[in-house]
């Protein structure tokens, strides 16, 4: 449908968003819910989506983990008075910016061609994962009232 | 109409003051935090200038060195508790709201009318306890575990502890271990200064001493002891709460206490791995992008009268048109679906969507910038 974002951009007006929201069931580690939404069932495959979010998943888990790496940067940090970060960029920053690359390729590669767009969680306060749902201009014209569900008639 | 970029701090609600375009983030009332910089430079000034040059020459150099040494850990501590993100929750979109609202009505189903809704509450388990989120009518958010809304400072704070007019801000997530970590060195710092100033005192009594800087001798020792019992005790308390994995908000509403003792599904039941998770675990980003820029319509004086919003409650996401003007209806219905095409500023734009790129380079400005 859509060949890529550029024509997502031109051709198509947004008619929906979803939230995909965390999942606290472990703690307070940034993970998000797998449960697939209904609103994107037809438009795309259950299973493309459950791999972005759990691939999501391990970065945060990766960022976030606890262990002799993480120890090590805060020890060195208190030790000069966490000056050092003026310089340095911590493990979370590096992970951020593997993730903003990896929703970029996912929405390049993935959602645009089907009118779904992503949007890092980190411009939402890492609460949600957004993701919006765009139908095309030129067929469902006035039908943006009609249930978020039939999205199919923009194919 | 003229477009300006402003920087997204400027934008942003809640009550906190904000200098050096964006990189120091503060409460707003200050008076006691500059008393807290007046008391601990004042104290150490008149140390480094009448105690430490007797110090040095009878006991040892090093005495200073090391004083100045923990003097300045301290005020690093102090200005980057003070001056940084607590760990601020940003207040929802307009379309994340209305799809938690639209959640909580389907959740509620048919409220009989007259009588009040239930609260706004939602269930989680975690580490097979049931932890109830509360929803903040402010941030329009369930608020995460931990999470608490901060009325002097009208804002929701990730792991709130608590609001400490001695830092002049709040302290949570992000700024936690500074916290810790200022009344850990405070407390080593008034600690060497009272025990020398009683060297210094013991030491001296024989010979002669000029009477100022014995009134001076007893203004740092009187200081240090009222400093001593506060500072100490309040590290004391925090070591106590590490050691739990616990927040100063959590005791005081005494949520893993009482009945409830030893269930506090944080705590790894292990003090060497909760004082781990809370000092040395990783260093959490902000997600206020303070500094990103933000694209501002105002209206041109001679055009339409009536005056035409800012984008206060504006995308995160650079360049891009609300597509809130353009818009849907999340909920299917039907009043809404024709007004919102029409009323759509005419900007025969559409509404662009930011390109990935943008958003690449946006997050990694804002680490940058931070």
């Amino acid at each position: 449908l859509f060949h890529n974002l550029q024509e997502l951009r031109h051709s198509a007006s947004l008619a929906n968003k979803v939230f995909i929201q965390r999942d606290y069931s472990e703690g307070t580690t940034c993970k998000f819910q797998t449960k697939f939404p209904s609103e994107l069932e037809s438009r795309i495959e259950r299973t493309l989506f459950e791999d972005t979010v759990k691939t999501l998943n391990n970065y945060y888990a990766e960022a976030e983990k606890i262990g002799g790496q993480s120890y090590l940067e805060g020890c060195l940090a208190c030790a000069t008075a966490y000056l050092i970060f003026l310089c340095m960029e911590t493990r979370y920053e590096k992970v951020l910016k593997k993730i903003a690359k990896y929703i970029q390729e996912q929405n390049e590669k993935i959602y645009a061609p089907r009118g779904l767009l992503i949007t890092d969680p980190i411009e939402r306060g890492m609460r949600v994962i957004e993701i919006s749902i765009y139908e095309d201009r030129g067929s469902s014209g006035s039908s943006s009232g009609s249930s978020s569900v039939s999205g199919s008639t923009a194919r | 109409m003229i477009t300006r970029k402003v920087r997204k701090w400027e934008k942003l609600p809640g009550k906190n003051t904000f200098c050096c375009d964006g990189r120091v983030m503060m409460a707003r009332q200050k008076g006691v935090f500059y008393l807290t910089l007046f008391l601990i430079t004042g104290t150490c000034a008149l140390f480094f200038a009448f105690e430490c040059p007797y110090l040095a020459v009878s006991l040892s150099p090093a005495i200073p060195v090391f004083a100045v040494l923990l003097f300045l850990f301290v005020m690093a501590m102090l200005l980057r508790t003070s001056f940084s993100d607590p760990g601020v929750l940003p207040r929802a979109l307009p379309e994340e709201a209305t799809f938690i609202e639209m959640e909580i009505e389907a959740a509620n189903g048919n409220v009989p009318a007259g009588q009040r809704p239930p609260p706004r509450i939602r269930n989680v388990q975690i580490n097979n306890q049931i932890v109830k989120l509360k929803y903040c009518y402010t941030c329009k958010i369930f608020r995460p575990p931990r999470a608490s809304h901060c009325s002097i400072c009208d804002n929701c704070v990730d792991r709130f502890d608590h609001h400490c007019p001695w830092v002049g801000n709040c302290v949570g997530k992000r700024n936690y271990r500074y916290f810790y970590l200022f009344t850990l060195s405070l407390s080593l710092l008034t600690i060497y200064i009272f025990t020398f100033d009683i060297v210094h005192v013991v030491m001296r009594e024989y010979p002669d001493t000029p009477l100022a800087s014995h009134r001076l001798n007893v203004l740092e020792v009187l200081v240090c002891f009222f400093t001593l019992w506060s500072v100490v005790g309040l590290t004391g308390f925090h070591t106590y709460l590490i050691s739990l994995n616990q927040t100063t908000n959590e005791d005081i509403k005494g949520s893993w206490s009482g009945k409830n003792r030893g269930q506090n599904p944080y705590s790894h039941k292990n003090i060497i791995k909760n004082c781990c998770e809370v000092l040395c675990g990783p260093t959490y980003p902000s997600v206020l992008d303070r500094r990103g820029l933000l694209q501002e319509d105002t209206p041109i004086p001679s055009s339409n009268p009536v005056p035409q919003t800012t984008k206060t409650t504006a995308p995160l996401i650079p360049n891009e048109h609300t597509p809130d003007d353009a818009k849907p209806s999340i909920a299917a219905s039907a009043e809404k679906s024709s007004s919102p095409k029409e009323e759509h500023p005419a900007a025969t734009k559409v509404p662009p969507l930011a390109s990935p790129e943008t958003d690449a380079e946006t997050s990694i400005a804002k680490e940058r910038a931070h």
